[in-house]
């Protein structure tokens, strides 16, 4: 190699063997020696007395700064094109804020609910939920619920959307005649906003505050005014909670402390039985452990869920074996990432030899062919493909004309890994070739001629002399190919069929057709990880270092 | 001097030729003799044919015509790892992915010698070159000088009997390249191999071979050792190339067999030593070196034609003079003289007289 090569001749030249023998010893003792102006034993100093390494750092300074200004530009585009989406596709493959944001109440509720000791559901959490149910469906937010929920517990979608539906019509109603029927003044929406401003009425009501807050909170983005929307019968609801509990004690509002003592008559309505009368789901302490589950504000569900594993509420376990789908996926596209990338080596290497060692005006002739692909659409390429490689193909009709081939038994070459390894080698060769072809180039053909001086045949010159020399450029291809095919997507969907696709396809299908964004973001993770990894184990046994693009 | 005929000769070219293009030939009509444990260097000016024939010696390239023969066999046919050549070559193609000792060990393990006395070889081999110590070592880690010596221990190490070196000093500076050349000619001769060694380098043939063949457009314009090719070269190619030479053009006037002389072209007479003209008429370049010319009349013969010199320009070279003259309308004639006690220095503006011994000074064609 010419580099190394060059650095040879730079070092000292040895003008009699003794010198040589000696080299070593006098760069020992050059080292030993002090700069002029150096303390014996302190750091060295400039002319001027300060530390030598400070002054240089100075004058260095204004340097760095231009040469960042310069790389500016990239920087920051880096930084908002690759960085940012990736970070953000790591939070959101963690990131579970749906559930404690729309049923903040049910979420403290559950939080306290023992559900493997077995306890019995309790009354409050209904209460809570009911709080929470109503106000997301006046906000739309159920569904989306619905949908995150059912990721884990098929059914939670529709018992979400249903219940939305009916949480308007139920019996609680009558808190809002009996406070009606205590106070008239208690249906003036501007008596409450009133009621809310103080303080002490806030203490003493703290369940109907916290309501209250939330649904002014909805109607402000609404743009609606508090002071004149009907009061919702949840607000009366919880405001019975609140009395029933505290009866109103130190509440300024006289109004308060009246129906405070008044509550004890009330007729009450069991939310519990109103949600089970709804849909008797509620009523199953199961659904109500998925909830809990998956309360809180991050979850390692979504990377469970890549790797066939489900959180339940009794821990993590497999998931049931008809719905292990990822680890499989994943060793397919490791295995045919592998395979593609060794058929890239074997019909690269030749190629690449011919191309280096042909005169230049030659090699770049043939450098167009391989260049040609690149040029061509990925799409027609690939479809190229379909029509060599179906049933009723170029290649099958060749193979039935010339009787090698039965014209019932055509060979099944797409829509399977055969034809997704067949149409990515092809599309990812030039990246194969071109390090190789660079690689090669630096290889002067003296040292295959030396090793046949020597007396090596042919085959030894090559596999002792030349190969050790290419594997960089092969080192190079390889992660190039590998990592390029192990996150293609249009390809394997094209060709690939059911069994020659990749987990990309999959990773795909969550981003723009389930829209379960968290799984496809964990499963997104993984690959990158994967791939970090391997570059990783690669940096250990080959060596970045030896890896060369030219 | 080695005097070999074809038929005992180690290495022979007989009617050698070669043409990659098929319309132009490299190497035209190639005879040529070694006997065993001759030095022999090829010498020319680049694209002269001499790097061509080393190749087609060491097999890398086919004859178009004519046999090579190595110890009376022809080799024309024989694949380059079967002809058993050591080879040094110009950037000395040491493998960079092997240690030195694995460089070494190479030639030896293709020849499937056993581990211990590949080790011997390879430890003797490093001894014979100084580099002992440099075993464990990578190419890139050592020096210019010392990947030469490796790259002659591994064309040595498996003890071949005829060694090609292709320019092999050529990435040297000037000190360490008079040291190899001192090297490689001891150790040629310690050994006793039969070497090639081409250069384009005249100083680095003078000094190192037996015998140097002088290459020109593709033919072989003279081979001698080196004294004769430097007192009395048979051409003016051979006179231009090898050394410095004086060169007047002028006609001939009157010829014997040991001495003529030369009517100038502005009508001086000068004595001279007929080498390749015959007749009275001829055209004539005559050549002489500059350490042969005499401004000293004592020295010469008192019947010898003088000629009028003017000094244009004198320089010191701490060993010689060199002083530039301007004789017969040339204005480069360059004389030497010894930096002696006694020697004169001469200053730009005199004028003096030059002339010379008649078998200094050779007329060769024009």
């Amino acid at each position: 190699m010419s580099e190394l090569k060059g650095s040879g001749q730079q070092t000292a030249d040895a003008p009699t063997p003794e010198d040589a023998f000696h080299e070593t010893a006098t760069l020992d003792s050059r080292e030993q020696t002090h700069a002029p102006g150096a303390a014996p034993d302190g750091p060295v100093l400039a002319a001027d007395g300060t530390p030598l390494k400070r002054s240089l750092a100075r004058a260095l300074r204004m340097q760095k700064i231009r040469a960042l200004a310069l790389i500016a530009p990239l920087l920051i585009f880096v930084l908002l094109t690759f960085i940012a989406p990736i970070a953000s596709m790591l939070f959101r493959s963690v990131e579970n804020e749906i559930v404690s944001d729309t049923l903040p109440e049910t979420v403290v509720v559950l939080n306290d609910w023992d559900s493997a000791g077995g306890a019995p559901l309790p009354e409050s959490l209904f209460e809570a939920f009911y709080v929470d149910l109503f106000l997301a469906q006046e906000q739309k937010l159920h569904t989306r619920l619905g949908t995150r929920l059912n990721y884990e517990q098929t059914g939670m979608s529709s018992l979400f959307r249903k219940s939305g539906r009916q949480v308007g019509k139920f019996d609680t109603d009558k808190y809002t005649d009996q406070f009606t029927a205590l106070d008239a003044s208690w249906e003036d929406p501007a008596s409450w906003v009133a009621m809310m401003d103080n303080k002490s009425n806030r203490t003493a009501l703290p369940f109907t505050a916290r309501s209250w807050d939330r649904w002014v909170a909805y109607l402000n983005t609404e743009g609606d005014d508090p002071a004149k929307e009907d009061i919702e019968d949840f607000l009366f609801t919880t405001l019975y909670l609140d009395l029933a509990k505290t009866g109103g004690k130190g509440a300024s509002d006289a109004r308060i402390t009246a129906a405070g003592s008044a509550v004890g008559d009330f007729e009450t309505v069991s939310l519990a039985e109103q949600f089970a009368d709804a849909e008797k789901d509620w009523a199953d302490p199961e659904i109500w452990r998925v909830i809990q589950t998956f309360s809180p504000k991050f979850t390692s569900g979504y990377y469970l869920n890549a790797i066939d594993m489900q959180k339940t509420p009794d821990g993590i376990e497999k998931r049931p074996e008809n719905q292990q789908i990822y680890l499989m996926l994943f060793k397919r596209t490791m295995f045919m990432s592998l395979v593609i990338t060794f058929s890239c080596i074997m019909l690269g290497y030749p190629v690449a030899w011919i191309l280096a060692n042909l005169p230049s005006r030659t090699a770049n002739l043939l450098m167009i062919l391989v260049l040609l692909p690149f040029w061509t659409s990925l799409l027609v390429r690939t479809s190229a493909w379909k029509v060599m490689l179906q049933q009723q193909g170029v290649i099958n009709d060749t193979l039935v004309w010339l009787g090698l081939v039965a014209d019932d038994a055509r060979l099944v070459m797409i829509n399977n890994q055969f034809g997704t390894i067949v149409a990515m080698t092809h599309i990812l060769l030039p990246f194969m070739i071109l390090p190789l072809y660079s690689v090669m180039q630096t290889i002067p053909p003296t040292y295959l001629r030396a090793a046949k001086s020597l007396g090596a045949t042919n085959w030894t010159a090559f596999w002792r002399v030349y190969f050790p020399q290419s594997v960089p450029g092969i080192g190079a291809g390889s992660v190039l190919v590998f990592i390029l095919a192990i996150g293609y997507y249009i390809t394997p969907e094209i060709v690939g069929g059911n069994t020659g696709t990749f987990i990309s396809n999959r990773i795909a299908f969550h981003i723009s057709s389930s829209l379960n964004w968290g799984l496809g973001a964990a499963l997104g993770t993984i690959l990158l990880a994967v791939v970090m990894l391997l570059y990783w184990v690669y940096d250990k046994i080959v060596g970045i270092d030896n890896v060369k693009l030219g | 001097m080695p005097d070999a005929t074809t038929s005992d000769a180690f290495v022979a070219f007989e009617r050698v030729q070669k043409s990659y293009d098929g319309e132009t030939l490299v190497v035209k009509d190639l005879n040529l003799s070694m006997p065993k444990g001759e030095f022999l260097t090829m010498l020319g000016p680049s694209g002269s044919g001499k790097t061509t024939c080393l190749m087609m010696l060491a097999g890398f390239e086919t004859a178009t015509h004519g046999e090579i023969l190595l110890d009376g066999k022809p080799i024309n046919n024989i694949p380059p790892h079967k002809r058993g050549i050591g080879m040094v070559f110009q950037n000395y193609a040491l493998f960079p992915h092997m240690t030195v000792a694995e460089n070494l060990a190479f030639p030896l393990e293709v020849r499937k010698i056993g581990k211990s006395e590949r080790e011997e070889k390879v430890k003797r081999a490093l001894d014979m070159v100084q580099m002992g110590a440099f075993g464990g070592r990578r190419p890139a880690q050592l020096s210019g000088g010392q990947q030469q010596r490796i790259a002659l221990a591994r064309a040595l190490v498996f003890e071949p009997e005829l060694v090609l070196m292709d320019e092999p000093l050529g990435a040297l500076d000037k000190q360490l390249r008079e040291h190899m050349q001192f090297e490689i000619t001891r150790l040629a001769h310690d050994l006793g191999i039969t070497t090639v060694y081409v250069t384009h380098d005249q100083t680095e043939a003078l000094t190192m071979s037996d015998r140097v063949a002088v290459f020109d457009d593709g033919r072989i314009q003279q081979l001698d050792p080196p004294d004769i090719l430097y007192e009395s070269p048979q051409n003016s190619f051979v006179a231009q190339f090898i050394g410095e030479n004086n060169t007047l053009e002028g006609v001939v006037k009157e010829i014997s067999a040991d001495s003529a002389v030369v009517q100038l072209d502005d009508g001086e007479l000068i004595d001279c030593k007929p080498v390749n003209v015959s007749q009275v008429g001829e055209r004539t370049k005559v050549s002489i070196r500059p350490e042969r010319v005499e401004f000293n009349k004592d020295r010469l013969k008192e019947d010898a034609h003088l000629l009028k010199a003017t000094v244009k320009e004198f320089i010191y070279m701490g060993d010689v003079f060199r002083t530039r003259l301007s004789v017969a309308g040339n204005d480069e004639f360059i004389i030497k003289s010894r930096n002696a006690p006694d020697q004169v220095r001469l200053k730009p503006g005199e004028q003096i007289e030059i002339g010379w011994l008649p078998q200094d000074c050779h007329a060769l064609d024009a």
